[in-house]
């Protein structure tokens, strides 16, 4: 329950951290904190434009990518207090969940019959697909380290062993920042800001979406990183009191945001054709998490 | 009352058989949907009375060939019989509205229904018997009338390669039975299946191995595993819809069935025997969806994925079999208890994936990828159903295939917790295996659907032909409604499915309570959980309504770049959806490419095609055949056409059979001599 609130606060102005970060490396005045929710908000109050081309997939597709995204949502847990749902494999479900609503999005992109939009959709299925890999392996080593299969388990027993749980948590931090820059398309993968449709993955797809759709597609994408933001949170909460840790959350919430920034700004976007080996480099990752974990517990035969 | 439903059910068959030749057209497609139809009722009846009184047992007496012949209706059989009892069930009621469009061949189609009610029969009857005589006898059926549905349109060349590549391939499998059925009745002296157990028993764990190997290879063929995968996408795609969905649906899970059977009586080496089918799975997994992925038929697309799903059963059977060796109940449960399962929803999503198909394909006469599109506003029925089939075979939520896969998963989840230094490795691969098939099958339906379904039509010529009638739909409907109601309540089956595991470790019922109820627990979470995400989809979209009914929803052309005429050829392709995922897997996959690119000033037609090679299929089958043709050329002389010489050849052939063993004799007297001197 916690969490939910929280990372639907958090929700409301991570972007404007990020853009506010960027306007200030620029040297620009830049927008206030909520602008981009002000944009969202005036999005829902617009009419649309829909293609004759499309057909119902089109019309459900926005609603359910946002619904995949808020029910992933609920099982984020807040250090010691569960999510609003909480079993064993939840993670598991959490990563299907996600999947369902990005099928969706890529159906729909392909529903308008578009010449551009199924490049993004194209782009976007294959990353998704490589990043996968890299997320499971890095549960699979926590589960591994705490011996327990749920994503409330794992993070409030992660830090009652050694203190190396920081290390591997600051490792996975690098690992989920990463994830959550390629699954929401921004910079070094993906330029949300550019105007060549021909180098875009996530804005090509969402071409045709105008209106309310637009501002759920929008919002998704913020809340999607307020949820990165709060798995990552939950690597350093571990069993603190509600009143050290929800300042701890909005801490490592902001200063994600503005990492997320500072990327941003000082970063090109990789070569289309370059990008399946950065995605790969968090496979990699993973695996050298996996690996100190075994270390650690003095598996290796 | 179990022995008289099952002789009811062949003698209902037999006489089918014998009548159906006395029929019009008409009374044979009646005749057939009855006699398969009341079959499934009897079956299915036999299998619930299994499920509750226990499994049941009985002799024939044989004859002096095979012995006394045993019947076990075990859990196991009980559960294969009632996934072929539904996927028949619904393939039979499709299948006649599909064959209609055929109705003019009178002789063709009543050979058809023979078949389809002999490849029923004995798909059934496999699961009962238990002498292998008769088992290889009624798989030898099997094979037979599988081979004669397959090649229903047989006047097609391409129809006639496949379906003999088809009957050489089971005759194979055959082969490694037959092999494995000698070696235990030399050794036993017995033809019952319960010889298995105690002579492996008896044995050193290698031998036990040896003989799973060769039993695994045999019906690996059928099931599809690679590299023995090379006759699913060639049959697949030329057999009639009905038949490609249950051939994909129930036939190549009798190859599932015999291994588990085999596992459940084998006594060997379990852990060795585990790594192996979790090592096979996984490649059969990962190299059937890299195929799926860059094929341009639908129908060799989804043969392509029969392969891929073969492969997560096969890592749930390993993963199960581990669990076996470690005495790890949890491990048993979910991994043996998620490929059962899968079994049963790949059976579902698979057939109703082929029906669809089908409707496809005799509304627009083409299963090319490219040259399909927008046909959800011309069928959307079909299209629905595809989308609802798509999105479970990808293992999403809230459908079937995610709870076998969540099964699996959890499994391998409390694998890595649990385990030494190799089994945590071999297990991080598997998972790594298992989540990059996930992501590969999620591309590969992304474009399967979106191409063929959505969009506009890439060619104009389609007519819409009004192929959604009611008859035809509604057995896909039901399979729809299955696939929703098991990823709703995911523990809809579970009492069958602990039933039927508990076969294989004695001792799972005394699993602690506690273990046991977390992992229904966690299952009912999860159909609590899909069930809001349902209703979550239906809110967030009924919000949208209620918002956007006050505002002004325009239609209008979808966005070109501000170009005025698009038109849908400037759609994206299959091909190029692909196209990044295919520069990628460059190394593993070969494809054939032919381009004739613009040149000069005045440039002729420019054209770019691509074609899918199996690798395997070259390395495996090609170029060994080119080999031994090669080889076996050079005695071509013998082929003379001269009958005398054929004759001469019989003679010579007789005489040395009856003179060798005493030729043989001889030699060894001689040497016998030789060596007392």
């Amino acid at each position: 329950m916690v969490s939910l609130i929280l990372i639907l606060l958090m929700s409301l102005f991570f972007s404007g951290f990020i853009i506010r970060t960027k306007s200030i490396l620029s040297g620009r005045k830049g927008p206030g904190l909520f602008q981009p929710m002000f944009d969202i908000f005036r999005l829902w109050k617009k009419g649309s434009v829909v293609s004759t081309t499309t057909s119902f997939i089109f019309q459900i597709a926005p609603s359910a990518y946002f619904a995949s995204v808020l029910m992933a949502v609920l099982m984020i847990p807040h250090g010691n207090n569960p999510g609003f749902i909480s079993f064993n494999g939840d993670f598991i479900m959490f990563a299907y969940m996600l999947a369902f609503g990005k099928f969706l999005m890529i159906i729909s992109a392909l529903d308008t019959g578009s010449s551009f939009e199924g490049m993004g959709a194209s782009r976007e299925a294959l990353f998704s697909m490589l990043v996968e890999p890299a997320f499971f392996i890095l549960l699979g080593s926590f589960a591994l380290f705490t011996g327990q299969t749920s994503f409330h388990e794992i993070f409030s027993t992660l830090h009652y062993g050694s203190h190396i749980s920081y290390l591997l948590g600051g490792l996975a931090s690098f690992v989920l920042v990463l994830i959550a820059m390629i699954e929401n398309s921004r910079m070094p993968l993906d330029d949300p800001k550019t105007h060549l449709e021909l180098t875009m993955i996530h804005e090509v797809m969402i071409l045709d979406n105008s209106g309310f759709d637009l501002g759920t597609i929008m919002y998704t994408t913020n809340l999607k990183f307020a949820m990165y933001g709060a798995i990552i949170s939950n690597f350093f909460i571990g069993i603190l009191p509600l009143e050290i840790s929800i300042p701890m959350f909005f801490i490592i919430q902001i200063g994600f945001a503005i990492t997320v920034g500072i990327i941003e700004s000082f970063m090109a976007r990789f070569r289309m054709g370059h990008n399946p080996q950065f995605v790969f480099i968090l496979t990699s990752v993973s695996l050298l998490i996996f690996f100190g974990v075994l270390l650690v517990l003095g598996k290796f035969a | 009352m179990e022995k008289l439903s099952v002789e009811i059910v062949n003698l209902l068959a037999i006489m089918a058989v014998i009548c159906i030749p006395f029929l019009k057209t008409k009374g044979r497609g009646i005749l057939t949907l009855g006699v398969i139809t009341l079959g499934v009722l009897i079956n299915s009846a036999l299998a619930f009375s299994v499920f509750t009184n226990g499994p049941v047992e009985y002799f024939y007496p044989g004859s002096w060939v095979t012995g006394s012949i045993p019947v076990r209706i075990d859990y196991l059989s009980a559960w294969f019989i009632l996934v072929i009892s539904f996927t028949f069930l619904t393939g039979a009621w499709y299948g006649v509205r599909y064959m209609k469009k055929y109705s003019d061949q009178s002789d063709n189609l009543a050979l058809h229904a023979v078949a389809f009610i002999l490849l029923y029969t004995s798909l059934i009857d496999i699961c009962l018997v238990q002498n292998s005589i008769v088992f290889l006898v009624i798989w030898e059926i099997m094979a037979l009338s599988s081979f004669v549905v397959v090649i229903f349109e047989h006047y097609k060349i391409a129809t006639l390669k496949a379906g003999f590549n088809y009957l050489i391939q089971s005759h194979i499998c055959i082969l490694f039975l037959t092999i494995a059925f000698i070696w235990l009745k030399v050794k036993t002296g017995s033809f019952d299946l319960a010889a298995i157990s105690t002579f492996t028993a008896s044995q050193t764990p290698i031998t036990g191995l040896a003989l799973f190997i060769l039993f695994f290879s045999g019906f690996a063929i059928k099931a599809g595993f690679v590299p023995f995968h090379t006759w699913l996408p060639l049959a697949h795609p030329v057999a009639p819809a009905h038949i490609s969905g249950i051939m994909s649906g129930v036939i190549i899970k009798i190859g599932i069935y015999g291994i588990l059977r085999v596992l459940m009586l084998i006594k060997t080496d379990m852990i060795t025997a585990g790594y192996f089918i979790l090592f096979v799975s996984v490649i059969t997994g990962l190299y059937g969806v890299m195929l799926a992925i860059v094929q341009h038929n639908l129908k060799k697309l989804l043969a392509y994925h029969s392969i891929e799903n073969i492969g997560i059963i096969g890592i749930g059977i390993g993963l199960g079999t581990l669990g076996l060796g470690y005495n790890n109940q949890v491990l048993i449960l979910s991994g043996l208890g998620g490929a059962l399962l899968h079994v049963l929803n790949h059976s579902l999503f698979k057939s109703l994936l082929f029906f669809s198909a089908g409707n496809v394909y005799q509304a627009t006469h083409t299963m090319n990828i490219e040259s399909l599109g927008g046909l959800i506003k011309l069928m959307p029925r079909t299209g629905y159903l595809f989308l609802i089939g798509s999105l479970a075979i990808c293992g999403l939520p809230p459908f079937n295939g995610f709870i076998s896969e969540f099964f699996i998963f959890n499994g391998l989840f409390h694998g890595l917790v649990s385990g030494n230094f190799t089994f945590i490795l071999i297990i991080l691969f598997t998972i790594l295996g298992l989540v990059i098939i996930g992501g590969l099958a999620f591309i590969c339906f992304t474009k399967a659907f979106g191409i063929v379904f959505l969009g506009s039509s890439r060619e104009e010529k389609h007519h819409a032909e009004s192929i959604e009638e009611p008859k035809r739909i509604w057995p896909m409907y039901l399979i729809g409604l299955l696939i929703v109601i098991i990823g709703l309540f995911p523990l809809l089956f579970n009492s069958f499915l602990i039933n039927v595991v508990s076969q294989f470790h004695p001792g799972l019922e005394s699993l602690p309570k506690m273990q046991f109820a977390e992992i229904l627990n966690t299952l009912t979470t999860v159909g609590w959980y899909s069930f809001g995400f349902l209703g979550m989809i239906i809110l967030v979209y009924f919000l949208k309504l209620m918002i956007s009914k006050r505002r002004t929803v325009a239609k209008g052309e979808t966005w070109g770049c501000a170009y005025p005429v698009p038109t849908a050829k400037m759609q994206y392709t299959a091909s190029s959806f692909v196209r990044s995922y295919r520069k990628l897997a460059a190394p593993i996959l070969s494809i054939k490419k032919e381009k004739a690119e613009a040149t000069g000033l005045y440039p002729e037609n420019i054209m770019q095609k691509t074609h899918a090679v199996d690798k395997m299929e070259t390395w495996l089958i090609d170029k060994p055949l080119r080999l031994l043709r090669r080889v076996l050329n050079s005695f071509v002389f013998l082929q003379n056409g001269n009958i005398q010489a054929y004759i001469l050849y019989g003679f010579v052939f007789v005489g040395l059979a009856l003179l060798l063993p005493t030729l043989i004799e001889k030699i060894v007297v001689i040497i016998k001599f030789l060596n007392q001197l």
